[in-house]
């Protein structure tokens, strides 16, 4: 193999499992040593500044960095990723004043006018990023308060309102104009206003229906999911019926039917098409809907719903079981026997949600697709009209804050080089630094041991006042102790081995401290060689190998990237410091830190 | 400030016959400086004692004074260990051994503690073909008391301080292999592939071997003009063949060029294989090794390797005919028979 390019920010960018999955690439060890260091404000800033949503994202984040967490890997005895989401929380829960480090308006304008349609976290990232740069943002929705998604779709027991509506403040006190209460009908008149550029954060807002009989003579009582939760929200809905059905096996699902367990239902029940396993849903959000005494009930396929007198009595399901051929293709098997009735008051359905642009003219030169989805560029997030640029949900479906959030930085560059009549591709390097972390000897800049204790549990509130007041929290959040406990667990994948060839000596010393064998010294070979001639074979494909360059004895080093612990030990046991453990600080460069404009 | 080993092992270890993984072979974290080529050896023991299945309270290490005999801290934790006398770990051995000959008995001990302060212990276990394993990690110096030369600096040698070694030096294998040691063999900290058969090879002797590691001190005898350091080691390291240990009732699966390969058999079955590479040597005949020995000595080489073995070795226990149990498992019907019995005993004496 060839020696591993280092200097290449990407590859070490990998080797921080949880930052690489994240779709914003928060700097997630760098804020959790913060947090043990009770640096909570900040830890905050850095959250703030990747994913703008610090307290609504520790609360609600589909976390796609805990199953990339190293620490999930490192034992193979069920030893759990780190809480980074709960984390976050305890940053957000903990942080003194924040106001006075984000930036202070007003800005200088630049005399460009940006129009966000829909305030959901793409449109707000996106004012956030520009308003700074003298950008006059107008943002338009729909509600009377900015949110989007966040506010309508996550109920308040997830994520209390007084959260989103400081984190949403802190976008809108940089002076953006906000137009609520405002549906936006017309594209083309939005283009005919004076704004050099739109951004279409709308979101996913159509909630899937089900057409089956008894559809139309039920209707009263059955509900769209996302439109029953928009309505709780806003409080237009307060009451459910005593016994519900939930058909759905995603996070809206698990939402509604919690919702509906404190708005009066004592016998909610989730219907879900597929097996148990395979839901679409959180693990952890099916536990909580289980803590809640609601079952769900998988593989049965909804048949009907049953009207009787104008009113609605319940649904038949089929039961079905799951097969699989042999490229692993899912099909859906009746089972032999009647099909099921279930007794139900009301019916919320949460089989999906789509995309819906009812308002965009076909004549704006946006392309559609046959799925009728606009044409989006996947890294300038520009439409086929050069002024217009889709983030969020609106441009490739529903996914979730923390995509938008990613999203709603790059138009927003994007927005920024068009603005200033540059080229869309050139886009902006991350900020990248790469610092020793040695003291002394023994002595490293950070807390290199590896505890072993196990994931701590984020305590919750009495399920009997969660469950009888809608607004409640369920989850308390870390305390400060279990909160540096828990960050403790954090191995300091951004704390990186980097290895110099000609310092080596080739004393085995790293190879015979390293605690899980990550290191060998051996002939050179092509990878799928080198991975089996390794002192512990390299089986995870998706992991790395670090290469160097030829030793004196024409042997490489190789580093198996999978299970390092980033404990230190190959650097404290080198005499001559071919080892080195440096922090590397990765940061997606945005609009307003490296802006276009001000160069 | 912290220096502390993570539990964490790698998840796909495998457990050997025992259903141990590697790690319950470990000990604690060494203190030894960084680099250290007794680090290596030590990891190379850990190693031999997983791939050969011991039973960890069935070996017992032993070892004198010196850095090389700090190392049995930082291996092997679940056994037996004894911290003797600077130089006195064969006699500690001795005794342990004809107490309790179900052991398996380690010694591990420096240049300083085997060729000065303790070579008249040396030669005499030697002599007395002990069942043991006896490793000397070889750095030519004192480390522990700051690098001056020990007796098996090399003449000409340059320390730390740019001093040339005036004297002679004792070569430990040539000794062991005139004293009629039944197991000789010389290794390099910095090659494990050698080192670990060698050592489950020397385990499995059923009498005394010996093993002479060049070991590097880093910080005391790895500069420019010493013959022990890093890099002089690897610009004139011979080997007298590869070596593979196979213990009983294995396949021998590899297959090597006609003429060069021979296969040693053990008294109990197992297997060292060797691929030659040296000319003219034949590790069952002394002579034969002495003059390899000696040949490469002329050369400026280093002979690694195995150097000479003799299967039918009889150890201590064999030539003074001692007990064939542990004196701790004799009852006390067998060690009072009875006045008929010591009558019969005096009765031959008259």
């Amino acid at each position: 193999m060839k020696a591993t390019d280092i200097k290449n920010p990407e590859y070490f960018h990998k080797v921080v499992d949880c930052q690489h999955a994240c779709p914003a690439h928060t700097p997630v060890p760098e804020y959790i040593r913060l947090i043990a260091e009770e640096k909570y404000t900040e830890a905050y800033m850095i959250n703030w500044d990747s994913n703008v949503f610090p307290g609504v994202l520790g609360r609600t984040c589909d976390r796609p960095c805990e199953p990339a967490c190293r620490r999930g890997r490192i034992d193979g005895k069920g030893e759990e990723p780190v809480a980074i989401c709960r984390l976050k929380r305890v940053a957000a829960d903990n942080k003194g004043d924040v106001k006075g480090l984000m930036p202070k308006g007003p800005f200088r304008p630049n005399g460009k006018k940006v129009a966000l349609i829909g305030a959901g976290p793409a449109s707000l990232t996106v004012a956030r990023d520009l308003a700074p740069l003298g950008y006059e943002i107008h943002l338009y929705d729909e509600q009377k308060l900015g949110g989007g998604f966040m506010r309508s779709q996550i109920p308040s027991f997830r994520l209390p309102e007084t959260v989103l509506n400081e984190e949403v403040g802190y976008i809108l006190d940089l002076g953006i104009h906000t137009h609520f209460n405002h549906y936006v009908e017309s594209l083309k008149e939005t283009l005919g206003k004076d704004y050099d550029a739109v951004f279409v954060g709308s979101g996913a807002p159509k909630g899937r229906d089900l057409d089956i009989p008894g559809r139309k003579d039920g209707a009263a009582n059955i509900h769209i999911g996302i439109n029953w939760l928009a309505n709780v929200a806003f409080e237009h809905t307060a009451k459910v019926g005593k016994k519900v059905i939930v058909l759905g096996g995603g996070n809206t699902a698990m939402d509604c039917c919690r919702t509906a367990r404190r708005l009066g239902g004592d016998e909610v029940k989730v219907f879900v098409r597929s097996p148990f396993a395979e839901m679409k849903a959180s693990p952890w959000e099916k536990e909580d809907a289980a803590h809640e005494d609601i079952p769900i009930i998988d593989n049965h396929v909804p048949k009907s719903f049953v009207v009787e007198g104008g009113v609605l009595k319940g649904m038949t399901f089929e039961k079905v079981t799951a097969e699989y051929d042999k490229d692993g293709k899912r099909k859906l098997v009746p089972v032999s026997g009647p099909d099921i009735f279930i007794e139900a008051n009301d019916v919320l359905i949460a089989v999906g949600q789509e995309n819906s642009f009812p308002w965009i003219e076909r004549d704006l030169g946006i392309e559609f697709d046959k799925w009728d989805m606009p044409t989006v560029n996947e890294t300038t997030f520009v439409s086929t009209n050069p002024k217009v640029f889709f983030g969020g949900d609106s441009a490739w479906g529903p996914k979730n804050v923390i995509t938008a959030v990613a999203h709603g930085h790059q138009a927003a560059i994007s927005i920024d080089l068009m603005c200033n009549g540059k080229d869309l591709a050139l886009r902006l390097s991350p900020y990248v630094n790469l610092v020793s972390q040695k003291m002394g000897i023994h002595e490293w800049a950070y807390d290199s041991e590896v505890v072993s204790d196990k994931r701590y549990v984020v305590p919750q509130a009495d399920k009997k006042l969660t469950l009888t007041n809608r607004k409640k929290e369920v989850e308390l959040g870390f305390n400060a102790l279990a909160g540096f406990k828990e960050a403790e667990r954090c191995l300091n994948c951004d704390i990186q081995t980097v290895f110099t060839t000609d310092k080596c000596i080739e004393c085995d010393a790293c190879v015979d401290i390293c605690p899980t064998a990550c290191i060998s010294f051996t002939e050179n070979a092509d990878e799928s060689d080198l991975r089996s001639m390794l002192k512990m074979p390299a089986k995870n494909l998706t992991q790395d190998l670090y290469v160097s360059d030829t030793l004196p004895t024409k042997r490489v080093m190789v580093k198996d990237e999978n299970v390092c612990l980033h404990c230190g030990l190959c650097a404290e046991r080198c005499p001559t410091s071919a080892w080195d453990m440096q922090k590397f600080f990765y940061n997606v460069t945005k609009a307003h830190t490296g802006c276009a404009s001000h160069k | 400030m912290t220096y502390v080993r993570p539990k964490f092992r790698h998840p796909e270890l495998q457990k050997n016959k025992l259903g141990y993984t590697v790690d319950y072979y470990e000990g604690a974290l060494s203190t030894l400086c960084a680099g250290c080529g007794h680090d290596s050896i030590s990891a190379g023991i850990i190693q031999a004692a997983y791939e050969m299945n011991i039973e960890p309270h069935k070996l017992a290490k032993l070892s004198g004074i010196g850095c090389s005999s700090k190392t049995p801290a930082y291996f092997l934790s679940n056994s037996h260990g004894f911290n003797s006398v600077h130089g006195r770990m064969p006699s500690v051995a001795t005794g342990a051994n004809l107490a309790n000959r179900d052991l398996t008995y380690f010694g591990v001990s420096g240049d300083g503690d085997t060729a000065s302060i303790g070579m008249g212990q040396f030669v005499h276990v030697i002599r007395r073909s002990l069942n043991m394993t006896y490793i000397v990690m070889n750095n030519g110096c004192y480390g522990l008391t700051k690098g001056q030369d020990s007796a098996t600096a090399d003449q000409g040698s340059k320390n730390k301080g740019g001093n040339v070694n005036l004297f002679e030096s004792i070569d430990l294998a040539s000794l062991a292999i005139e004293l009629g040691a039944t197991f000789v063999a010389q290794s390099f900290s910095g090659d494990k592939a050698q080192l670990v058969p060698l050592i489950k090879a020397a385990m499995n002797h059923p009498g005394f071997a010996f093993i002479n590691v060049i070991s590097p001190c880093v910080t005391f005898n790895n500069n420019v003009g010493s013959t022990k350091s890093y890099d002089y080691v690897r610009e004139h390291i011979g080997a007298t063949a590869t070596v593979d240990f196979v213990p009983e009732m294995q396949e021998i699966s590899i297959e090597y060029g006609k003429g060069t390969h021979k296969n040693v058999t053990m008294h109990d079955g197992s297997v060292i294989q060797l691929h030659k590479l040296a000319e003219d040597w034949n590790p069952l005949d002394r002579q034969s090794a002495m003059n390899a020995v000696i040949n490469a000595k002329a050369k400026n080489e280093i002979l690694t390797g195995l150097l000479y073995v003799n299967p039918d070795a009889h150890d201590l226990h064999d030539i003074i005919k001692t007990s064939d149990r542990p004196l701790n498992t004799l009852t006390k019907e067998e060690l009072c028979p009875g006045s008929e019995m010591l009558n019969e005993i005096n009765a031959d004496l008259r």
